[in-house]
């Protein structure tokens, strides 16, 4: 029984934890979320299903999840509403992503991408990373997981 | 030595400045441009000598969060001109990088959605910079002397135009019409990076 127990935990605990998304309905949900999981450096990704850019460098981050024990890489979907089922939800199983994966659904963008970081117009691709009090944000993609990973590194090491 | 140590110093100076954002802020005098639209011809907005203001959407065909804005686009163009504001949307994007944002396409575009604005291509890139347009849709309102008066997004709701709640853009041209600075003049939103080949 004890087995079949840990099988059962193995097919679905584990299958279904990988492409949970948790989601914001507010921009404050996901502040608070970040400050909750402060305790190691994070790397958050801003993108959306319909964003090429975005898409090609999902799995650097998710090379980044799996070799860089130091972040903890939290990506956050902007996808739009309705497409939740249809788009994110198939894409992320399809794609079996490791990384956290979240999805943030507020419109009121002129409140919240200014808090994200003062500089940050909108575009996505975008990440932030938080190490304590210390944010560093780009607003553009990465071409490739060194480029990343040697980013994050610098920003966590500053 | 000593002079090279100062021409080097200086040259980092200015290597460090122009790797500022540039990009237009509210107040600044916007350049005028001369690129070619989808009906063949060049236009500038010297062009419209009797132009009360512009509306320049920098915009694009591929991006759905520019394609939600696209009816709009086309119904603030009609709305304005009456009023003698001329709409003009660009095109930022380098086609070798996002292919779906050519010029034949941009054409077939233009007719499937009926625009009746110029739909201009920015050839070589070289004016987006310029205004400070990071993504798409994005869109500068300037006065007739080419003022900047108001920056950012058309409205406060992508995903339904029948549930906006502040129409940033056409309250800022309201203001214009009051002789009054635009209130928020800058406003953020979501959009598609501009495309580059690197």
């Amino acid at each position: 029984m004890r087995y079949f127990c840990f099988t059962l935990l193995l097919l679905f605990g584990f299958s279904s934890n990988a492409q949970e998304v948790t989601t914001f309905k507010k921009y404050d949900e996901l502040e608070k979320y970040l400050e909750e999981n402060k305790s190691q450096p994070l790397v958050v990704n801003f993108w959306a299903t319909w964003c090429a850019p975005c898409i090609k460098e999902l799995p650097y981050f998710e090379q980044l999840h799996n070799q860089n024990k130091a972040v903890k890489v939290i990506t956050v979907s902007l996808d739009f509403e309705k497409d939740f089922e249809t788009k994110l939800k198939t894409f992320l199983k399809k794609k079996k992503y490791t990384f956290i994966t979240t999805f943030l659904a507020a419109k009121d963008y002129n409140n919240w991408i200014s808090k994200v970081d003062e500089d940050w117009s909108g575009s996505i691709p975008a990440t932030l990373i938080i190490n304590g009090d210390k944010r560093v944000f780009v607003e553009s993609d990465f071409s490739s997981f060194e480029e990343l990973n040697n980013h994050v590194n610098k920003s966590i090491n500053q | 030595m000593k002079k090279f140590g100062i021409v080097a110093l200086l040259a980092l100076v200015v290597m460090s400045f122009s790797s500022l954002p540039a990009g237009y802020k509210v107040g600044d005098k916007a350049t005028d441009f001369k690129l070619k639209s989808v009906d063949g011809k060049m236009y500038s907005m010297a062009d419209y000598k009797d132009a009360k203001g512009f509306i320049v959407v920098f915009t694009c065909n591929h991006c759905p969060f520019a394609v939600k804005y696209e009816d709009r686009i086309v119904a603030l163009a009609k709305k304005y001109k009456s009023l003698g504001y001329e709409l003009i949307a660009i095109n930022p994007n380098d086609p070798a990088a996002q292919p779906e944002d050519s010029f034949d396409l941009m054409k077939v575009r233009a007719k499937e959605k009926g625009f009746t604005f110029p739909y201009l291509f920015d050839e070589g890139q070289k004016i987006y910079p310029q205004y400070g347009a990071t993504k798409t849709p994005h869109v500068f309102l300037l006065d007739k002397s080419l003022t900047v008066k108001y920056i950012g997004a058309i409205d406060d709701n992508v995903d339904d135009a029948a549930a906006v709640k502040e129409r940033y853009l056409e309250n800022a041209i309201a203001a214009l019409e009051k002789n009054q600075e635009a209130n928020p003049s800058m406003t953020k939103a979501i959009g598609c990076s501009i495309k580059v080949k690197k």
